[in-house]
């Protein structure tokens, strides 16, 4: 509609390439996570002998029925779960008030508080002086330190504060303070509720971290009792695959890991990929928030 | 609070002198009242932002204080402050040392070949679908193309694993089948740099798509108008309409990600790592983290981080200052 042809050879054939184009897009972003979708319920000597391209084959539950056995994975499980509902919490508890705190223009040393944090995403004391000190502070192999853990995110933060100086008019807080509205009031009881949609992206942004992270766990873990799935999932998938191609006695143990690794894979990412349509548009909407300066 | 009334003391609103740490509101009633009165007012704002605050303070101005470590030989029963001075020996041993041109080497290739392969395709795909009048296959594209995004670094290294086996993987059955030898992909510090940077275009491709797709709804109709009733092809239109609209934030990303050249992230390159491309996927946070926590030389692994991140620093200032004399477009 917008863009209409014209009767023009030239603008025919463009159309034509173009939509090649977009259709090639398509296919390449999802084509790997389909073949494993595929892969993951067809016979593993059907998969590892490449017969399995466009259709499962010789379908199976083999490996799932493989996985559901492996208690790690299921720790692991049910350690991310925690890690993302807590740590998400606790960085929202962090970021909202304050992005909020600094989206108010008259408050007195707003700059200077911009500054304290701005400061940080450019200088930072890196990996060892954090560790130091996270091992000081008792906090390393516990639960709490994979909650904390960047607690606060600048960019988290930058994005709060500019829907919040875009989207909270000060006349609507100046009418709630005439009102009687406590500053508290003004923020839990009007603020919130009509911004719901920068909370959703938060939840969205922050879960998402938790949910797919390793690093944290790598650094400030220590028993594999308290590993979160990805890093489960890196030890079983990634650990030693190197010698096992290598090395003839690794291969009866990767021929094992064959059959189940597509599954885990698939039970990994699931829960992300099923809020995936219904949240997107939260996803897209922050990085419009982000794109306007405030 | 003491800060509080010093500050209220020494700063008494009105005169119209002070700027960077107190902003009044334009007009209205906040501008006229003393800053004491501004702080009583707000504490509860305060309030709001104080968990933030301590929290920053602890966690990300705490290990600052660690940095001292770069200029000393670090002993944990000594701790910080007793542990012997050594000034620039960890910096000078760095650089000395043959991992130094090797390190930087890889990061930067690393940083240059990611930068240049990723940059033009998110431009290409969001003016391909501006083209799609289909309204339902553009969502479809795009919501597809936006998904890689999410997947975890953990999974998308093993589906590089997957794919590139040497014995099972996609790729190698259709190098088989064409007649080529199979190739160990995963041990080949080449084809590290080309699966590391191509499967970071496939993750953030759509996603890095939507700011582009963005200027190009902003773009107006009467320009394409125009250029129709002058005769331009689509083709054209593209050259000499939407690619000028774009181009404030094509400058500006472009300079903006020239800024990170020297950080490039940890969490994929030691996943991908192995001893056999280990030439090519050792990178300063990799390099960072070897000696720091699996050798534990914590002052030497503090130097080679302190020295990147002064790099860092110096490169984001720089680019900034270059981004606001050619764009008027700064990032703070």
């Amino acid at each position: 509609m917008k863009h209409r042809h014209s009767g023009n050879t030239s603008d025919k054939i463009f159309m034509i390439v173009n939509h090649l184009l977009a259709f090639l897009f398509l296919v390449i972003c999802l084509y790997p996570m389909y073949f494993i979708l595929i892969a993951s319920v067809s016979n593993v000597g059907m998969v590892t002998g490449g017969e399995v391209f466009l259709l499962p084959k010789g379908l199976t539950t083999a490996g799932y029925r493989m996985l559901m056995e492996k208690k790690e994975i299921w720790v692991g499980y049910k350690n991310t779960i925690l890690y993302t509902l807590f740590g998400t919490m606790f960085n929202l508890a962090l970021t909202i008030p304050a992005g909020y705190a600094l989206s108010i223009r008259t408050l007195p040393f707003r700059r200077g508080l911009n500054f304290l944090f701005l400061v940080t995403m450019f200088i930072s004391g890196g990996m060892i002086p954090t560790y130091l000190l996270v091992n000081h502070l008792r906090l390393v192999n516990t639960f709490a330190v994979m909650v904390i853990i960047g607690g606060v995110n600048v960019w988290n933060l930058t994005l709060c504060r500019n829907f919040f100086s875009t989207n909270i008019p000060a006349e609507l807080r100046d009418a709630a303070r005439i009102d009687g509205s406590s500053e508290f009031g003004i923020f839990f009881k009007i603020v919130l509720p009509i911004s719901k949609a920068i909370v959703a992206v938060m939840v969205l942004y922050f879960a998402v971290s938790h949910w797919n992270g390793y690093h944290n766990a790598l650094i400030y873990l220590r028993e594999e009792a308290k590993y979160p799935l990805q890093l489960v999932l890196r030890n079983l998938l990634l650990q030693n695959t190197l010698s096992s191609e290598t090395d003839a006695a690794g291969m009866s143990r990767l021929m094992d890991l064959q059959s189940m690794k597509y599954g885990v894979i698939v039970v990994a990412s699931l829960p992300v990929m099923i809020l995936y349509p219904f949240v997107q548009r939260y996803f897209v909407k922050g990085v419009m928030v982000g794109s306007v300066k405030g | 609070m003491m800060t509080t009334k010093i500050a209220g003391r020494r700063r008494p609103l009105g005169g119209g002198s002070q700027k960077s740490w107190f902003s009044p509101g334009k007009g209205g009633s906040a501008g006229q009242i003393s800053l004491r009165t501004g702080i009583k007012r707000h504490w509860q704002i305060y309030i709001l932002v104080l968990p933030a605050v301590l929290y920053t303070v602890v966690f990300a101005y705490g290990p600052l204080y660690g940095l001292v470590l770069a200029f000393k030989d670090y002993r944990p029963y000594l701790g910080y402050l007793e542990s012997p001075f050594v000034g620039w020996k960890h910096f000078i041993r760095f650089f000395r040392s043959n991992k130094f041109e090797q390190v930087i080497a890889n990061t930067l290739i690393l940083s240059f070949y990611q930068l240049l392969a990723g940059f033009p395709l998110p431009i290409i795909l969001a003016l391909c679908l501006n083209y799609i009048p289909s309204r339902p296959f553009k969502k479809l594209v795009q919501n597809i193309t936006y998904a890689p995004y999410f997947v975890s670094t953990v999974v998308v290294v093993s589906m590089l694993s997957i794919f590139f086996s040497q014995s099972t993987g996609m790729v190698n059955n259709i190098r088989e089948a064409l007649g080529l030898g199979r190739r160990l992909y995963m041990g080949s510090p080449t084809a590290f740099r080309h699966m590391y940077v191509w499967s970071g275009v496939w993750q953030s491709m759509g996603w890095n798509s939507i700011i582009y797709f963005a200027g190009l709804s902003s773009v107006d109709e009467t320009l394409h108008e125009a250029a129709r009733v002058d005769g331009a092809s689509i083709f054209q239109r593209i050259l000499y309409v939407d690619l000028p609209m774009l181009k404030p934030t094509i400058v500006t990303l472009f300079i903006l990600n020239t800024g990170k050249l020297m950080s490039v992230g940890f969490e994929k390159a030691y996943l991908m790592q192995n001893s056999l491309n280990i030439g090519a996927s050792e990178i300063i946070s990799t390099y960072v983290y070897s000696i720091g926590m699996l050798e534990q030389q914590y002052s030497y692994s503090t130097a080679i981080n302190l020295f990147n991140s002064v790099i860092n620093l110096i490169m984001v200032l720089t680019v900034n200052y270059i981004s606001q004399k050619l764009s008027e477009t700064s990032i703070w």
